[in-house]
């Protein structure tokens, strides 16, 4: 927070990857000739205007892109205070922003000549999306998850397995999503011919944080655009959930040179921040090194990752995406938090008064918002991504509200 | 190289080749399975026969490691080890010997978190020789291994495969004491290397460098250990040593006897591979 106001806020990464102080290529040697190769293949294909045209056609086409920005009419009514829209990316083609990403890296893995692709997954949403693209693509498609999630994602697991991935059940240290990324990385280190590694957020090795968010600004590019044929301005806040990262950057990036627009990236304080039982890396964690980059994370005072705790399988990973930790730090974008259950609260509102039902991620995002919107005049704007739908979650809620199905 | 910082690891290396021999390097995790056990196994090993000795800094995600020593890992943490207690244990093993040089093996978030200048002083003055820090490739030389250097610590560089004639240099730029080649694309303890692809590339490596190569990520046997150290300068034996600290019964005893066992097979190993190559 000693860092004085930078210029720009979209000028990083620098060259080696950092995000100020966060972010790097803290991989084995064995892995660095393959991400520089990554990194170099990227460069020309952003450079290539024949990639973005691929892209855009299957985003388009295939995902279903633009996603609507949508006026929360009887939300705002209920709230009493600032407009609330929704950037509405659960109408994505798999029901969450994570297909944008997606679809970029396996062009990209395509370009590259690499037949196999590898994934880790928590929820399952990103696994979903990576073997959807592969299935459309003809690729093989190997996604690692935990056990733990494995259990309580059956579904998902299912959906995987139709689109014909094979799901690996990794059994190692806490058996959940950081777990699957080690075994990734592991699969990735033993296959370095073939294989390309489709990271599911804004955190890993550079390039990774940089690419990733790059191809989730869509989000933003959009909503943008929406809002100003909507309102004819810019709006007063944005606000977006929180687990590495992926769809706060994709709906921040192009609005983080706006001054006027404040952010809030809402972490899942899980049962609070005071209990240990959170995902909260920024707020409950502080800087270290962990699969690849320097950012926040989750860890004991030896350095020992610690679990996280989130009733958002998709929120419950001890790191965060290193331009977060940045954005922090310059405090260009605020870090605040919202528990299950208010969380499980906001799923319900929503679900009744505008009939979306919504993933528990974009839940704690609507939780903030219910909490700040009340405290704004009717003239403000806030723009909210409702990153996935809930569809997947239900189980869960009824679960925590004491229904069985 | 006017700033390498002479080690034991130098001296050690010197010595081997005035006998005409390879070293054997091995591997343990601290406080596997518990502290007082590892110390015992740690405190044997020069004379069993290990030449040079690496010790994990248990880490809760050991990405690079295989099943085995993913596993050390975690007994060493279910037991309370931390990273006061892996140096307090070099510095117990000094004691006795003043020869042996030690390798602290690891990933690099445990070492921030100690803080850096913190934990490289502290190493110093325990007696450890240098550092392998797994995800910290030249491309993050500044962060630990040019203040190590600094520190008077050999950073303890990997080649695998994968670097090539025009990444080489980079790798060897502030690299000292020995350079690890990891025989393998994959990750220790899995498969077996091919030793006539391992000779090979340790040959085109020892072009580019006059440092000592040891070969590990896929040793297991005695057989293994003397067919491979015949291509470089030593071997490095980690998952089978830890894989019978797995599987001892009764913890203790068993664990250090079989590993000091192993230890000596693979030593008399190495060292017929030492006249064969000369």
């Amino acid at each position: 927070m000693s860092e004085h106001k930078p210029n720009t806020y979209t000028g990083l990464p620098d060259a080696k990857g950092r995000f100020g102080n966060h972010g790097g290529r803290f991989v084995a040697e064995t892995l660095m000739p393959l991400i520089l190769e990554l990194e170099e293949a990227y460069r020309a294909a952003r450079a290539d205007p024949s990639f973005q045209e691929e892209l855009d056609d299957f985003l388009k086409h295939y995902v279903g892109r633009p996603s609507p920005l949508y006026f929360a009419e009887r939300l705002t009514e209920h709230l009493g205070g600032a407009k609330i829209y929704f950037k509405r990316d659960e109408l994505n083609h798999t029901g969450a922003h994570k297909i944008n990403n997606v679809l970029g890296q396996i062009l990209l893995a395509r370009r590259m000549g690499k037949t196999r692709i590898i994934a880790e997954t928590g929820a399952g949403q990103h696994g979903v999306a990576t073997a959807t693209a592969c299935a459309r693509f003809g690729l093989e498609c190997v996604v690692y998850m935990g056990e733990v999630d494995v259990e309580r994602q059956q579904p998902n697991v299912f959906r995987m397995k139709l689109l014909g991935a094979e799901v690996v059940p990794v059994s190692s240290g806490s058996r959940t999503l950081k777990d699957a990324l080690n075994e990734a990385l592991r699969d990735w280190v033993a296959n370095v011919e073939n294989t390309f590694y489709c990271i599911g957020t804004v955190a890993g090795p550079h390039p990774y944080p940089e690419m990733v968010r790059d191809f989730q600004s869509v989000i933003g590019r959009e909503a943008k655009e929406q809002i100003l044929e909507a309102e004819g301005r810019l709006p007063d806040a944005l606000v977006a959930a929180i687990g590495g990262g992926s769809n706060a950057m994709g709906l921040f990036y192009p609005f983080l040179d706006d001054a006027d627009v404040e952010m809030f990236g809402v972490e899942a304080a899980g049962r609070g921040l005071d209990t240990g039982a959170h995902a909260a890396s920024i707020l409950g964690g502080r800087p270290g090194v962990l699969h690849g980059n320097r950012t926040y994370l989750l860890m004991d005072e030896d350095g020992q990752i610690t679990e996280a705790h989130s009733i958002s399988a998709g929120l419950d990973y001890p790191g965060i995406g290193p331009e977060h930790a940045w954005l922090h730090e310059v405090g260009r974008v605020n870090y605040v938090a919202a528990t299950d259950t208010e969380a499980l609260e906001a799923f319900q509102v929503c679900s009744e008064l505008e009939g979306i039902i919504p993933a528990l991620e974009p839940s704690h995002a609507l939780a903030h918002v219910m909490k700040m919107a009340p405290e704004m005049d009717r003239d403000e704007i806030i723009i909210m991504n409702m990153c996935g739908r809930g569809d997947k979650d239900i189980f869960t809620v009824a679960k925590h509200l004491g229904v069985e199905l | 190289m006017s700033n390498e910082p002479r080690t034991r690891i130098a001296e050690t290396f010197e010595r081997l080749q005035r006998e005409g021999r390879k070293a054997l390097v091995t591997f343990i995790t601290a406080g596997d399975p518990d502290l007082d056990t590892s110390q015992r196994i740690l405190d044997g090993l020069p004379q069993a026969g290990a030449d040079v000795i690496e010790l994990g800094m248990p880490f809760t995600d050991p990405m690079a490691d295989g099943p085995a020593i993913q596993l050390a890992s975690q007994r060493a943490l279910k037991a309370g080890q931390t990273m006061e207690k892996t140096l307090a244990m070099v510095r117990r093993f000094r004691q006795e010997d003043d020869t042996t040089p030690i390798v602290l093996m690891g990933y690099y978030n445990p070492v921030y978190v100690y803080g850096n200048e913190r934990f490289l002083r502290d190493a110093k003055d325990a007696g450890v020789d240098g550092l392998i820090i797994v995800d910290l490739p030249p491309e993050e030389d500044e962060e630990l291994c040019l203040p190590a250097m600094e520190a008077g610590l050999n950073f303890i560089r990997l080649a695998t495969p994968t670097t090539d004639d025009e990444r080489l240099p980079k790798v060897l730029t502030n690299a000292s004491g020995f350079l690890y080649y990891v025989s393998i694309t994959g990750v220790t303890g899995t498969r077996a290397p091919d030793a006539r692809d391992v000779a090979a590339q340790v040959a085109r490596i020892k072009r580019h460098t006059s440092l000592p190569v040891c070969i590990g990520f896929g040793v297991k046997t005695p057989q293994q250990a003397r067919t491979l150290a015949t291509a470089g300068d030593g071997v490095v034996v980690g998952s089978a040593l830890v894989d019978i600290i797995a599987r001892a019964q009764d913890g203790g005893a068993e664990a250090v006897r079989g590993v000091h066992e192993l230890t000596r097979a693979l030593a008399e190993g190495v060292r017929v591979a030492g006249k064969d190559g000369t």
